[in-house]
């Protein structure tokens, strides 16, 4: 059967050696794994962690949720200083409709982290 | 090295240009050519051991320069330096937890004996109380030439393991154990203070000599 008949076998071929070039030498190492390096576990072996201490406790520990708040809080001075570093940069040639627009944005912020304070968010329970 | 061919044929063979080997001479070349060391150092002694890594005495030449911070991944122990009482069972943890094959050193006169600090309360007078150690070097500290020498003895030493019969290395033999018990930080020593399966202590008949 000529090739010309079937244009894609050269493909089928070429993914046959890929497929093999890949599985091959896994397969030998795995064949000479069960030969040549028997497994041999134990506890230390097979214990968790890695430093050389024991591990204590579990590896599924709760973190406080109230750690999200601080994440916000964070926010506010996060996005505060990406703001206040071009507004520094272009002080000089800003129209003052466009200061009076930066007041407003920095009160808003101000004003959500005066809020947050009071109602307590910055004390470590 | 190789018992199913006779060396003349294999020397005339060779003047031919035709290179003949076996899979167990092929595979502890790449073994003893891919040590990577576990990257941990007690002591002053880590410190020649950095040095012997880095570009200067270039252990990388030995295909050693890949210090594994995991013992998951490490083939060597490089005990470099004095190991305390309470580090000990640490270092025994982490050599049960690297996989076999696997293979220590110890290096300097602290890991060895106990060195100049032997007479320490709270020294462990040579890590081979509590693990197999294939190559020591002596030295206060060893420089990162007798670390290579070490390593190189090493090499050899992996060379002429076998993969089947009295010649092979340990995890091979089946009813080797597979960890090394951990000492435990006693009130006063370790307890055992030694794994008497890989040391004894010194026979008692000999006449001491007392300097």
């Amino acid at each position: 059967m000529p090739v010309e008949s079937s244009p894609y076998l050269v493909l089928v071929v070429l993914l046959a050696g890929a497929v093999a070039f890949a599985l091959v030498p896994l397969g030998l190492a795995w064949l000479w794994r069960r030969t040549f390096s028997p497994s041999k576990p134990g506890p230390d072996k097979n214990a968790i962690y890695e430093c050389g201490l024991e591990s204590k406790g579990d590896a599924w520990v709760q973190f406080k949720s109230e750690y999200y708040l601080y994440a916000i809080i964070f926010l506010i001075f996060d996005v505060e200083t990406i703001f206040l570093l071009p507004f520094a940069v272009a002080f000089n040639g800003l129209p003052p409709a466009a200061f009076v627009a930066m007041m407003v944005f920095l009160l808003l912020l101000a004003e959500g982290l005066i809020w947050a304070w009071w109602k307590g968010a910055l004390t470590w329970r | 090295m190789n018992p199913g061919m006779d060396e003349g044929l294999r020397s005339e063979l060779s003047k031919q240009g035709i290179f003949t080997t076996t899979l167990e001479d092929l595979y502890n070349w790449g073994r003893k050519n891919s040590v990577w060391p576990l990257g941990f150092g007690l002591a002053c002694c880590a410190i020649e051991m950095i040095a012997a890594s880095m570009a200067r005495w270039d252990l990388a030449r030995f295909g050693a320069e890949v210090f594994r911070p995991s013992p998951r991944q490490a083939d060597l122990m490089i005990v470099a330096g004095t190991v305390t009482k309470k580090m000990a069972p640490q270092v025994v943890r982490l050599y049960n937890q690297m996989p076999e094959p696997k293979y220590v050193i110890a290096m300097g006169a602290c890991a060895i004996s106990g060195g100049p600090f032997k007479e320490g309360y709270n020294v462990l007078k040579g890590i081979d109380r509590y693990l197999p150690v294939d190559v020591h070097i002596p030295g206060c500290p060893p420089r990162p030439e007798a670390l290579l020498h070490g390593f190189m003895m090493l090499q050899r030493l992996i060379d002429e393991q076998a993969l089947t019969g009295p010649r092979r290395p340990r995890h091979l033999v089946a009813d080797a154990p597979s960890e090394f018990p951990v000492p435990q930080y006693g009130p006063h020593d370790l307890e055992p203070p030694s794994n008497p399966e890989v040391w004894q202590p010194p026979s008692s008949d000999k006449k001491p000599d007392v300097g």
